[in-house]
């Protein structure tokens, strides 16, 4: 019987999803419990639903927000947004009509819950424990911090989701990633993600799900382990997951979509049984020492071309892809990053825009000034972390410092907004790709943790931020 | 989606590794509410310079390559975001395979729903190719079998049920709506509530 074999975390959420299992002719039919849905990947799903004449199956189960192409700085109304492009434009009125006619609770700019997708689902509580989750999005693995198999979409799926609330799945192989040890001070968990995609590379987790185990992510916290688990993408994999435990509960406690009364003790009851068995065996099995880590930074155009931040650049020993991405950067061999000058600093994106990302390039930048020349861009992950910096002045220490403080959105992470790094500037990013051209056209990006960003800032190149730390 | 059974191509060669679908196609062109009109996007950062005019160095800007079906790319291809923009951009170029030694999960499944055949082939087959651009191939969907001009018949690992959709040209959402009795069913007995 299979309901004897000891199963993992990903496994259980697997199994309790099945509408019908998979045989060798026919993929799983897998349920959703939660469908995020955004401007960008959704108009043509919602233009097939309108030709076929279907309606979108659960509505309840269907949460929309805007945040790809939308505008970051200040506006009144609809009517006042700066909008990059009529097309930009035309996809943000799109998706308010999709959401007006097939009735979708939709956090548009009235909204004071609007913000990048993956920010908001934990915020408002949508996001828990032992939910499938999907969106027409490759960053949704984020909601696998939480102990939910969340994992990116096309657009034909998006569709299939909308019209059946359900997908056809193959079940995905299993990768434990355990990470043990305490991490020294000034590394974080988008050090702990960067250095782990360093290790297994950018396509060491295809066709897997990670778990990411081990006492260092059980220190996280939920804002660091949705680092964590945002970037399991980057390393091919098709989510990431992390086991519930008494901070996930707390964390969900009293959120607009959490549970309430009994529900609420059910739910907890339920979550306390998702951590896998111990037993259970997983496809393959990688361990990272925790406390060897150091801050990381990336220096060509893919998250698995990373060193430590003080390390020299590594040669490109004939390898023609990675000669191609050093000339890309412009960046010798041979030399740490810190050699060479930076036009731009971003600190936002569903990566590193969380409150707490935010307080930790705040605490070093605070009293101090960005290096003359440049250009910084602090945008938060949604109006509600927005509102709760402003609360404790974070808004204003990046902009003493000469940061801009901006609406919410995911902005030059991927630069569809009109938020872009300069052709050829160099870009410290805390988002989460550096391939060619993502930050704009020709622009140059270097990924890094909010600490690393903050000090870089200050000195005008890549910078260890363990400094900045001494006495705080 | 179109039915497709066999595809007879000479092949144009990318040998870059990861090429990730920012580089398919870069996400300032996703501001659309269509399929159509992304392959003149295709590319776009390697195909054109700066002020818009043509990069002759680049293999799509090649006399060989017009009419080629097939790309042949470095392993990982398709890595990074899950836009279906990016097989929406391969297709409506003329691209209708790509063929390398593995392709990441997001933009085979995307590819898979067009048509647009995605192969993974052993390194000495793919070394092969790579070095021999312009080679005409043959793509057998029903036999999974990608045959290289000396006649070698290769086979590549393809879902069953994805290989019977390409082959029946099916809708996956029309198959996904004939369970709709097990999916109200899954729904009314499960233990606990979304």
């Amino acid at each position: 019987m299979s309901h004897s074999s000891p199963k993992t975390l990903f496994e259980k959420v697997w199994t309790d999803h099945l509408v019908k299992d998979e045989t060798a002719a026919t993929p799983a039919i897998l349920y959703i419990d939660l469908h995020l849905i955004h401007e960008v990947t959704t108009p043509q799903a919602f233009a097939l639903l309108r030709e076929k004449g279907i309606a979108v199956r659960r509505p309840d189960l269907t949460l929309g927000t805007m945040d790809h192409s939308t505008p970051t700085t200040a506006f009144r109304s609809f009517k006042d947004l700066a909008v990059v492009s009529e097309g930009a434009a035309n996809q943000i009125r799109q998706m308010q009509k999709n959401c007006d006619d097939f009735g979708l609770e939709l956090h548009g700019f009235d909204s004071e819950f609007r913000g990048i997708v993956h920010i908001i689902g934990p915020e408002l509580g949508a996001t828990q424990p032992g939910k499938t989750i999907v969106c027409g999005d490759s960053h949704t693995s984020t909601h696998g911090a939480f102990g939910a198999l969340a994992f990116g979409i096309g657009t034909t799926e998006v569709g299939h989701v909308l019209a059946t609330q359900c997908l056809l799945q193959r079940k995905p192989r299993t990768l434990a990633i355990n990470v043990s040890g305490q991490l020294q001070l000034g590394v974080t968990a988008k050090d702990v993600i960067l250095a782990i995609i360093g290790q297994i590379g950018v396509d060491g987790g295809t066709a897997h799900v990670i778990e990411f185990r081990g006492d260092a992510i059980q220190a996280m916290d939920m804002e660091a382990r949705m680092t964590v688990c945002n970037m399991s993408i980057e390393a091919g994999a098709r989510a990431g997951m992390i086991a519930p435990d008494d901070q996930t509960i707390e964390y969900l406690s009293g959120r607009p979509r959490s549970p309430r009364g009994a529900d609420w003790d059910a739910a907890v009851d339920r979550w306390r049984a998702l951590p896998g068995d111990a037993e259970a065996v997983f496809d393959r099995s990688v361990d990272v020492d925790g406390t060897a880590l150091q801050p990381m930074v990336t220096f060509g155009t893919n998250p698995g071309m990373v060193i430590p931040v003080n390390d020299p650049v590594p040669d490109a020993n004939g390898n023609p892809g990675f000669r191609k991405a050093l000339d890309y950067m412009q960046i010798s061999p041979g030399k740490p990053l810190s050699d060479v000058a930076l036009d731009v600093v971003f600190i936002g994106s569903c990566t590193n825009s969380r409150l707490s990302d935010l307080q930790q390039a705040a605490e070093i930048l605070r009293g101090r000034k960005i290096a003359e020349g440049v250009r910084m861009l602090v945008v938060p992950g949604s109006q509600q972390v927005k509102r709760a910096a402003e609360k404790i002045g974070l808004d204003k220490v990046f902009k003493q410092a000469g940061a801009e403080w901006r609406e919410s959105g995911c902005s030059m992470c991927i630069g569809m907004n009109g938020d872009t790094v300069p052709s050829g500037k160099l870009s410290v990013s805390t988002s989460n790709r550096n391939f060619e051209g993502r930050q704009g056209i020709g622009a140059r990006t270097i990924l890094a943790s909010p600490m690393t960003a903050a000090a870089s800032a200050i000195a005008g190149h890549v910078c260890d931020p363990r400094p900045y730390l001494e006495g705080q | 989606m179109d039915a497709v059974a066999q595809l007879r191509s000479r092949t144009i060669v990318l040998p870059m590794v990861d090429i990730d679908t920012d580089q398919i196609i870069p996400a300032r062109f996703l501001t659309t509410t269509s399929k159509d009109g992304l392959g003149r996007h295709l590319f776009a950062y390697w195909r054109f310079n700066a002020d818009g005019s043509d990069n002759p160095d680049f293999v799509l800007n090649t006399p060989g390559s017009t009419g080629c079906q097939v790309l042949v790319a470095g392993n990982n291809f398709g890595c990074g975001s899950s836009r279906e923009h990016a097989p929406w951009a391969l297709l409506d170029y003329g691209i209708r395979a790509i063929i390398s030694t593995a392709i990441a999960d997001i933009f085979r499944s995307n590819s898979l729903k067009n048509g647009l055949l995605p192969i993974v082939v052993d390194e000495e087959t793919h070394a092969w190719l790579i070095e021999n651009p312009g080679a005409e191939v043959v793509i057998d969907v029903a036999a999974s079998t990608l045959t290289l001009p000396d006649g070698r018949a290769v086979n590549y690992p393809i879902d069953s049920f994805a290989r019977h959709c390409l082959l029946e040209g099916i809708d996956q959402l029309a198959y996904l709506q004939q369970h709709d009795e097990q999916i109200r069913n899954f729904e009314e007995t499960r233990s606990w509530t979304p």
